[in-house]
């Protein structure tokens, strides 16, 4: 099968890439995880050898923006003094912050586990289609991260 | 505590900031344009002839379709032909619709916008660029422009090409007729060549079928 317009990717995917990028690292961020996703995507377009499954591809790339914005508000807790008007309203935050804060700061897998089963909806199959890992081993990454997560948020 | 916590994270999924597609549509065209990775850009095109489909090239205007054609299909040819990194971007396609807005207006009377020619090659392509020599207000026959692309006999086969004409309007594929005057066939319909030879003056003013 050949490469589809682009275009057509981002209309295909970008609502739900979006959602899974708004749980990993919440909305403000998501937005640029997005834009970055999707530039990075057409930068490599072309020398994609076929279209085979495309929306992993676009999964994988995602996956690696939300883990540098995670790393780099990490290296900067108060990213709110970097620039920002201390009196400007905060933007609206119409997830539940306390505890995707958390989810935040889980292992990688586990995060994205917890994206695809809580924010995306997905089987477990589907979800270690999407990691790239047996269906197993999603449900494990799943009940690890509850796990984890009720302790985090229990303390 | 369980049912509470995983009620939570459902909620948050559904509750998830709402996106804005039309505007991470237009910055991703802006940053490609810039980076000078956006390889096919198109726009629409408001003519008198319904909605055009404008599509350029870094070489120039590759495509121009009349309403009806199926724009999801044109787009996939150019994805396989020309470049997948395909992207609305209605403003890198201005020069064209100033040209043709020109045109129409009767202020233009030969495009200067350069022509990618890449989906036409062999005797098509000769016939198309034979017949972008046909002068604006003036006619030619499908025997000339075969003869012009140096197969005189082989007007059927230029009937063909100027059908498949990829960029009409631009390379005049209209001004083209049968030898004894009879309209001939166009990609756009009967309707659209006859406005285009009113528009030239080539027929009348309000001439019928």
């Amino acid at each position: 099968m050949h490469l589809p317009p682009f275009e057509t990717l981002i209309d295909a995917h970008a609502p739900e890439l979006h959602r899974f990028l708004v749980g990993c690292v919440g909305p403000t961020e998501a937005e640029d995880c997005l834009q970055e996703t999707f530039m990075s995507a057409l930068r490599a377009y072309p020398r994609l050898r076929h279209g085979d499954n495309l929306r992993a591809w676009l999964y994988t790339i995602a996956r690696h923006k939300a883990t540098d914005a995670v790393r780099r508000m990490t290296r900067r807790p108060t990213r709110e003094l970097d620039g920002v008007d201390p009196i400007a309203p905060p933007e609206p935050e119409p997830l539940d912050e306390a505890i995707w804060g958390v989810v935040r700061s889980l292992p990688t897998k586990q995060r994205d586990a917890l994206v695809h089963r809580f924010v995306l909806d997905l089987a477990y199959g589907e979800i270690g289609a999407r990691m790239g890992t047996s269906e197993e081993a999603a449900r494990q990454n799943v009940s690890a991260g509850l796990r984890r997560l009720r302790r985090e948020v229990a303390r | 505590m369980t049912d509470d916590l995983e009620r939570r994270l459902t909620d948050a999924g559904v509750s998830g900031a709402a996106l804005d597609l039309a505007h991470l549509r237009g910055t991703l065209a802006r940053r490609a344009a810039d980076e000078g990775i956006l390889d096919v850009a198109y726009g629409i095109y408001d003519s008198p002839l319904g909605p055009l489909t404008v599509m350029v090239t870094a070489r120039g205007l590759v495509r121009l379709s009349y309403p009806g054609e199926q724009i999801s299909a044109e787009l996939d040819e150019l994805a396989e032909r020309v470049s997948p990194r395909i992207l609305e971007a209605p403003e890198r396609t201005d020069t064209v619709r100033r040209e043709l807005d020109e045109y129409f207006a009767g202020d233009r009377r030969a495009f200067d916008v350069p022509i990618d020619w890449r989906l036409v090659g062999g005797f098509a392509g000769d016939v198309l660029r034979a017949t972008a020599q046909i002068p604006f207000g003036s006619v030619s026959s499908y025997r000339d422009v075969a003869a012009e692309a140096g197969s005189p006999n082989a007007y059927r086969a230029a009937g063909n090409a100027l059908g498949s004409n990829p960029v009409p309007i631009v390379v005049p594929c209209h001004r083209v007729l049968h030898v004894g005057g009879g309209l001939g066939g166009y990609t756009g319909g009967l309707d659209r060549k006859r406005f285009l030879l009113r528009l030239e003056g080539v027929l009348p003013a309000g001439a019928g079928a």
